[in-house]
């Protein structure tokens, strides 16, 4: 009697596991607190500050992703995963969202069964390289180590490009950013090669950064955008439509400074309206409130303010907008029209 | 609820499995198999139940798709468009490497530490027990990651080695000691059994193997994609040393149109390994025959000259035979050419599980020793033998049995720790099967299954070869 009595709780509790999958956002608001994977590490994209605060490109997606969600972009709870860990933790329900500077590749999407829900960074790979070493092009790297974070699309961009040019050179696998940086540093590889943007962000902590320069090729496309699970269509537009918010509200000139005065009455601007709930039901047919956007948005700024917050110009990775900025400055961000 | 199905005997009643002792451990057995079964029924549905909600499958057809990266140390021929499971093949090998050398250097370093940790010499034995106390009490990963950086971070970069004043080679200019590893030289033949390539004229440089409208080899929007900061200025007069361009391998470097190049297969070393066994069992058969004539006459003819000359003359004559020569390393573009390239990766997983269960087994040879009584000791010495001898052909002979059971579960120890190989870039089965394809793939059960089931076909063959030579040296009761 005993054991079917156990048997039974245990199959409860793994059903309950299974269905926990189906529903994320009621898990997420009766948790009180949104599970979001990011790196371990990765100035200016996600990286814990001297208050142990995690900021970043990627963090102030998951803080709008929460104040939308929770109405506090503070619920959140960072899990830091490695190249190696970051699918697992999302397949097996430890996280609810990643935004880890991942690549939307076919295979992970359809295969390894996730939902990339957007692009918040184009990106491409590219070499970095200490100045001393007299190298000019990518192609003259014959018979060079090379750092690569292992578990990552670059690996394999990198094996592609070596013999697509017909030129050896010597992989030296690492587990995350940091310890390849240390590995670079201390000269135990010629050149570490990772996202431009990683590349950027990982020069700007070196002690000399004018020593070391990016080579001008750039082998790869590498759309780096959040993503969920399969299987939860209603979270992944939730999540989706978040950050669509927040690239729409630069895109409309809606910024931390104005919105209060733009979301206290319905302006002009239908879209602006539509968007800040002043007008129309688009909260409730995501299942949340009116104000969800005005929420996201308020927390770390619209798109153009968190990048030029994190990782723009006046930070010290110094990346400019190329191909992020808005459609309508020649850019690449193009959000579908909220209505 | 099973019960027994035997014939009823004469006055069976049910409750006699409960209260009779006679059926009662029958009962408890058929209860414990079924609950047993149940859980590992109750964990594989679950699995299946919880595949099916992701929508995943459970095949192992990854294991034949193209694996799409490199590896940097490969003990076969491999490239990133042979099969994943190629790949996990080249990892296997990598493990099964660090795991042989790992085992011998940790029991030739822990027998020497238990020896020396009973040494009369307080100096000594004080010494012994700081190694092995400090090596035992502090987590491998520390061990191994402490050794990688110091191998990376105060050795010379190949770049020093170039020009009047750099850093200089030992031993003649053959051994390279880099923060990328250590070069040492490599014996080569001219006379090879895999076959050995004759030096062509230098080929036209191949044309990028990009066809026409692939971007592979190009750059995609390099001008629109942000690299922070300055980007690379063309035309740099920065005639640093290091932007030569290699030829890719070192053997050929120098070798004239026409001449033969030395390589080294398989086939060679297996021929030379082959001869050495058979020396050394010519030579111990050398060794029973002097012992036999001096058991019958009391005098025991020239021995040793003999047995060495039964170990060199056939190497010595397989060697010239093969046309051997050492190849040594050679600074070319970046790294040196030429030579074996033994990686820091290797080194420091190496040396640090050796360090780490030499001293574990230091501990159990200690324990060996003093299981010994010392009236063993006593009467070698009254027989007029040595220390060392004492030791050697007394003491450790008869410690062995004590020692080899748990010594068996300090080589297994080594060898599943070796999987902490990727914390230093080390690519075993782990980092491979267990991570780059289990990533790419998106096959986590299906991945760690397999390394499971390695490491326990693994573990069982250890124990098992371990188990027979117990049995060979356990004490044998009349």
């Amino acid at each position: 009697m005993k054991k079917t009595v156990t048997l039974g709780a245990l199959t409860v509790a793994a059903l309950a596991a299974g269905a926990a999958g189906a529903a994320t956002l009621d898990d997420v608001k009766a948790r009180g607190e949104l599970k979001c994977g990011v790196s371990t590490g990765l100035a200016g994209f996600s990286a814990p500050d001297a208050n142990n605060v995690w900021q970043g490109f990627d963090v102030a997606y998951c803080r709008a992703l929460a104040a939308a969600v929770l109405g506090d972009p503070m619920k959140v709870a960072f899990t830091q995963t490695t190249g190696q860990t970051r699918f697992t933790a999302l397949a097996s329900g430890e996280i609810d969202v990643l935004a880890r500077n991942t690549t939307w590749t076919f295979s992970r999407d359809v295969d390894l069964k996730f939902e990339f829900i957007g692009v918040n960074y184009y990106d491409g790979q590219g070499f970095i390289a200490p100045k001393s070493l007299g190298v000019a092009s990518a192609k003259e790297l014959d018979g060079a180590t090379v750092c690569i974070q292992t578990g990552t699309t670059t690996e394999l961009n990198l094996a592609d490009f070596f013999r697509a040019n017909n030129i050896s050179y010597e992989p030296v696998p690492i587990e995350t950013n940091a310890e390849a940086q240390q590995q670079y540093l201390a000269g135990a590889c010629d050149v570490y090669t990772t996202d431009a943007s990683g590349l950027a962000a990982t020069r700007a902590t070196f002690e000399n950064p004018s020593d070391h320069v990016i080579l001008p090729e750039i082998i790869s496309k590498e759309p780096l955008g959040p993503l969920v699970r399969h299987g939860d269509s209603e979270w992944g537009d939730i999540a989706r439509w978040t950050l669509n918010a927040l690239i729409a509200a630069e895109e409309y000139g809606v910024t931390s400074a104005n919105i209060a005065e733009l979301s206290s009455a319905p302006t002009n601007n239908p879209e602006i309206n539509r968007l800040l709930g002043t007008e129309g039901e688009l909260g409730a047919m995501l299942g949340l409130d009116a104000e969800w956007a005005k929420r996201a948005i308020m927390a770390g700024g619209n798109y153009g303010e968190i990048f030029e917050k994190n990782i723009g110009e006046a930070t010290p990775i110094g990346l400019s907008r190329g191909l992020n900025a808005q459609w309508t400055e020649g850019g690449l961000l193009y959000s579908p029209p909220f209505r | 609820m099973a019960t027994i199905s035997d014939p009823p005997e004469r006055g069976f009643r049910l409750s006699q499995l409960i209260f009779d002792t006679r059926y009662r451990s029958m009962t408890i057995q058929v209860v414990a198999m079924v609950l047993i079964g149940l859980l590992l029924s109750w964990l594989i549905s679950n699995t299946i139940h919880n595949l099916e909600a992701l929508g995943k499958d459970f095949n192992f057809g990854f294991l034949s798709q193209p694996a799409g990266y490199d590896i940097n140390q490969q003990l076969i021929d491999y490239n990133n468009q042979m099969t994943h499971g190629r790949a996990a093949l080249v990892g296997i090998l990598n493990t099964l490497l660090v795991a042989v050398l790992g085992c011998a250097l940790a029991t030739v370093l822990g027998v020497i530490a238990g020896v020396l940790r009973l040494s009369n010499n307080w100096v000594v034995s004080r010494l012994t027990a700081v190694y092995v106390e400090g090596f035992r009490n502090v987590p491998l990963l520390l061990w191994i990651v402490l050794i990688f950086a110091l191998m990376t971070e105060s050795m010379p970069s190949p770049r020093d080695f170039r020009g009047e004043d750099g850093s200089s080679m030992l031993l003649g200019e053959s051994v390279a000691i880099t923060n990328r590893g250590v070069y040492i030289p490599n014996v080569v033949f001219s006379r090879s059994l895999g076959g050995n390539e004759i030096a062509a004229p230098e080929p036209e440089a191949p044309a990028a193997a990009a066809t026409p409208g692939t971007n592979m080899a190009g750059t995609y929007g390099a001008s629109r994609i942000a690299t922070g900061g300055a980007g690379v200025q063309t035309g740099q007069n920065d005639t640093a040393a290091g932007s030569g361009s290699a030829s890719g391998d070192g053997a050929a470097g120098g070798a004239e149109v026409g001449e033969v190049i030395p390589t080294s297969s398989f086939w060679d070393w297996l021929l030379i390994i082959t001869v050495l066994i058979a020396g050394g069992i010519g030579a111990k058969f050398l060794g029973k025959r002097a012992a036999r004539i001096q058991e019958a006459t009391g005098k025991r003819p020239m021995t040793l000259p003999l047995q060495i000359a039964a170990i060199l003359v056939p190497l010595i004559v397989v060697l010239v035979g093969l046309g051997a020569s050492l190849d040594k390393p050679e600074l070319g573009g970046f790294n040196f050419d030429g030579g074996v390239h033994l990686r820091n990766s290797l080194i420091a997983l190496w040396l640090a599980l050796s360090l780490y269960t030499g001293a574990f087994i230091a501990e159990i040879v200690r324990g060996g020793i003093l299981a010994i009584s010392n009236g063993q000791t006593e009467a070698a010495y009254a027989l007029g033998l040595r220390p060392g001898t004492t030791m050697n052909l007394v003491i450790l002979p008869q410690a062995l049995r004590v020692i080899i059971p748990p010594l068996i579960s300090q080589f297994l120890n080594l060898t599943k720790n070796s999987s902490l190989a990727i914390a230093v870039g080390y690519m075993d089965v782990r980092s491979t099967l267990g991570g780059i394809t289990i990533n790419q793939t998106g096959r986590e059960l299906e991945g760690m299954l397999l390394l499971g089931l390695f490491y326990l076909v693994l573990s069982l063959l250890i124990s098992g070869v371990m188990n027979v030579y117990n049995s060979s040296v356990k004490l044998k009761e009349r």
